[in-house]
């Protein structure tokens, strides 16, 4: 139906698409919380990327939690080394069974229930007990007191969990990789991609929905929004707005969260994976627009896709290093273009 | 991490010294400092220049156990290990020329200029007459410069790169570790068996010194057996994500993925190409191969079922069957409850190497305990034979060829031997990597 060429093509085309789609994702999710929290209490979060990563230790932790093991001695047995050799069976099989590795084997979605109360409190301490003192402050010291927050949080991980990063494996009927490309009409094994990563990108799409409908369609999320445009007006009509704030950080704190909890199969967490975010998804959100939800989003997916287009051969052998400085050009020609980015609104940030 | 003990007869001892010291013209205090920290004290101080964090920290951290056993040994505490099995005797479990082994380390952080620094500050500071560890080419090549200026020894670590001892090599240098020219040498014909002739191979390399001569010396040995090479791409140190330079190998055409990378990124990498399907993959009518030629039990821990059937060369594995192996893994299992890595092995074997050179030399002074290392040849440090080659400073020994075993049968027996490839058949000249060694530095 079509000559070999183009069909090859499309094939990578539409690999390079679906890898930006996911990395699009967690970048839409991490910059979704940042433009949440900037919108609402007018604070730039320099922390946002540790909450990502104290996400994904909340997989961590709870996989460690679940495979605590009993250790018995075979004294039969022989290392290497000559001590006798130890047996381990996680507690968590000895007592349940199948059903035991079964929620081994689902460690990471598991994780998600463990994570939302934990990154609930986790934000609104955080907001509580430092961040509420810095709302009258100038951004630059906010900046300075979140991104020191950022290293505290990071130093505490190193310290429990190691420097090392800690390998978390999806489940294994999710492990494989699917063939996408017999679903759309083009040849078997041609285009495949794996099953974990699509699992990411529904899940990035569920969570930005329910998101954006918990703002539209209650009336908590009513006010918030009212409370974005004027927060005096809302104060002075007798609603206690920063209570509700207050909840709105919590809220993106678990967004955070739940993206990294999901990301752990993707890339092993270590202390650091929030920085290699946070500076990304900054760019992501002034692209998209401070202050803009949508434009978060679509910026998010955006530049995820044109990175993944970056590093196409065929692009790299005309533009070489290209895959390392996309974001930051096409940052550059968007603000030139549209200085309040992609959906900013006017008078943020401006004055 | 200093440890030193200030007892009064030292501290009097010292003063005393430094009376002298203070006394003497100035001609013989030149003499009384001959070379770069010359050891004045019971005691001699080396310096352990590992990643404690960074994309090789768990190297890092093995080497440092492996050092720290090395210096029980020398000092004549624990079971002795490898000291037992070591063909020079010159060691006798009294610390080195009858002054006790104390340490200091330092944290290379995976980066040349930290390693530097942390280097400077054990030799300036801490009285460091040595410096070892390291587990990247990048910063094996920084910290020799630096030793060679300061006028120290440095015993390299895990480095692999052909340039530490080719283009880059110094006179004040050493390295026990193999390099890629030996990978390359030792893969082919194994490769050739495994693969044919007639095959296709896409590199994905860690862009950095050790990732292009890696790149290099498989392009060289494949292409000689007839191979195409596809595409050669280079992604950044600590990438993560790897999926996006992964994708296009899956329509290039190519039916081998080489993975030039090392440490956390061949965990990601491999993972990620697995993830991928490569592995269950057809192309071209044959079954799709991926290869990491530097491969080590680390990684293969981290990239779990992933290592299965990849072949690669590795320079010392924990199941050798050899007396100084067993020696090794013993000593080091009782210890730390786990195998040693070949990070840990060939800092243990440097530790000693150095010790016994100086033992045998009379004294720390870099020039002759370099002299003493020159076409050195021993045996019983689980290579078989070995040489320290004089004309750049590199260990010629046999080279492993491993494969990720099918039916591991614990968390560490992950890899088996696929072929010893001897000495011979990796030796090369050593005017064919350039560089020059220049003459020795004593510093003072």
């Amino acid at each position: 139906m079509f000559p070999a060429w183009m069909l090859e093509t499309m094939d990578a085309i539409l690999l390079q698409v679906l890898n930006g789609l996911d990395k699009g994702g967690a970048y839409a999710l991490i910059a979704l919380g940042l433009t949440l929290i900037f919108g609402t209490l007018g604070v730039v979060n320099f922390a946002h990327g540790a909450l990502f990563m104290l996400g994904a230790f909340c997989a961590v932790t709870l996989k460690e939690i679940l495979s605590w093991e009993m250790v018995t001695i075979d004294p039969t047995q022989k290392t290497a080394w000559g001590t006798p050799l130890e047996v381990r069976t996680p507690y968590i099989e000895a007592w349940l069974g199948d059903a035991g590795s079964f929620i081994l084997d689902y460690s990471v979605p598991f994780s998600i229930l463990f994570a939302i109360p934990i990154m609930l409190v986790i934000g609104i301490v955080m907001e509580r007990g430092l961040i509420k003192h810095f709302y009258k402050r100038p951004h630059v010291e906010q900046i300075l007191v979140t991104f020191g927050l950022a290293i505290v949080l990071q130093e505490i991980v190193k310290s429990v969990f190691g420097a090392n990063p800690i390998p978390q494996p999806a489940p294994d009927m999710l492990s494989g990789s699917a063939d996408i490309g017999a679903f759309f009409g083009l040849p078997a094994n041609t285009v495949v991609y794996p099953y974990w990563r699509m699992v990411y990108l529904a899940f990035s799409g569920v969570v930005i929905a329910g998101v954006f409908a918990f703002l539209q369609f209650t009336t908590f999320g009513m006010v918030v929004r009212a409370g974005m445009a004027d927060r005096e007006t809302v104060g002075l009509l007798g609603i206690d707005i920063d209570r509700r704030f207050t909840i709105v950080f919590g809220l993106a704190a678990v967004v955070a969260g739940l993206a990294g909890v999901m990301y752990t199969p993707i890339l092993s967490p270590d202390y650091h994976m929030g920085m290699d975010f946070l500076v990304l998804s900054f760019v992501v959100v002034v692209v998209g627009g401070m202050g803009s939800l949508g434009g978060a989003v679509a910026a998010g997916f955006l530049l995820g896709i044109l990175q993944s287009f970056a590093s196409m051969n065929e692009v790299k052998s005309i533009f070489p290093g290209i895959d390392q400085i996309i974001i930051y050009l096409i940052a550059v020609v968007i603000l030139l273009v549209r200085p309040r980015g992609l959906m900013g609104r006017k008078g943020v940030m401006e004055g | 991490m200093i440890k030193r003990n200030i007892s009064r007869r030292g501290l009097m001892k010292g003063a005393a010294v430094a009376g002298v010291g203070l006394a003497a013209p100035q001609f013989f205090i030149r003499g009384a400092y001959a070379y770069t920290n010359e050891p004045k004290g019971g005691s001699v101080i080396l310096g352990f220049n590992v990643p404690q964090t960074g994309a090789y920290a768990d190297e890092g951290a093995d080497e440092l156990r492996a050092y720290q056993l090395a210096v029980e040994h020398l000092n004549g505490e624990g079971d002795g290990g490898m000291l037992n099995t070591f063909s020079s005797k010159a060691l006798k479990g009294s610390g080195v020329l009858g002054k006790k082994v104390e340490f200091v380390t330092g944290d290379t952080q995976t980066k040349s200029d930290a390693a530097r620094a942390s280097a400077k500050r054990m030799i300036e500071k801490d009285g460091a007459v040595m410096i070892t560890g390291g587990s990247s080419s990048g910063v094996a090549i920084a910290v020799q410069g630096l030793c060679q200026e300061a006028g120290v020894i440095f015993m390299a670590g895990l480095t692999h790169s052909n340039d530490t001892t080719g283009k880059d090599k110094r006179a004040n240098g050493f390295r026990h570790f193999f390099n890629t020219e030996m990978s390359g040498a030792a893969l082919g014909p194994v490769l050739k068996n495994a693969y044919g002739t007639d095959r296709k191979a896409y590199h994905l390399t860690a862009d950095y010194t050790w990732g292009w001569s890696q790149e290099g010396s498989i392009k060289k040995y494949t292409e000689q057996l007839g191979w195409e090479t596809t595409a050669a791409v280079r992604t950044p140190l600590g990438a993560g994500d790897f999926s996006q330079y992964i994708t296009p190998v899956l329509n290039s055409g190519a039916d081998v993925l080489v993975l030039n990378h090392y440490g956390k990124d061949m965990v990601n990498s491999l993972t990620q190409a697995v993830q991928f399907g490569l592995r269950d993959k057809q192309v071209n009518g044959k079954d799709f191969a991926i290869i990491v030629p530097l491969y080590s039990r680390l990684m293969a821990q981290g990239a779990g079922e992933n290592v299965k059937g990849i072949l690669g060369s590795t320079n010392w594995h924990w199941s050798l069957q050899d007396e100084g192996s067993v020696a090794f893994v013993k000593s080091f299992g009782q210890k730390y409850g786990f195998p040693p890595s070949q990070a840990a092995h060939t800092c243990y074997c440097q530790a000693l190497l150095y010790a016994d050179a100086a033992e045998r030399a009379g004294t720390f002074m870099p020039s002759e305990v370099g002299k003493a290392l020159e076409g050195f040849t021993f045996d019983g440090l689980g290579n078989g034979p070995t040489e320290y080659r004089a004309s750049d400073h590199q260990c010629f020994k046999d080279v492993l060829v491993v494969r990720g075993k099918e039916n591991p049968t614990s968390n560490y027996d992950l890899l088996e031997v696929v072929e010893v490839t001897p000495r011979a058949q990796v030796e090369y000249p050593a005017e064919m990597l350039g560089g020059e060694l220049g003459p020795y530095n004593n510093g003072a």
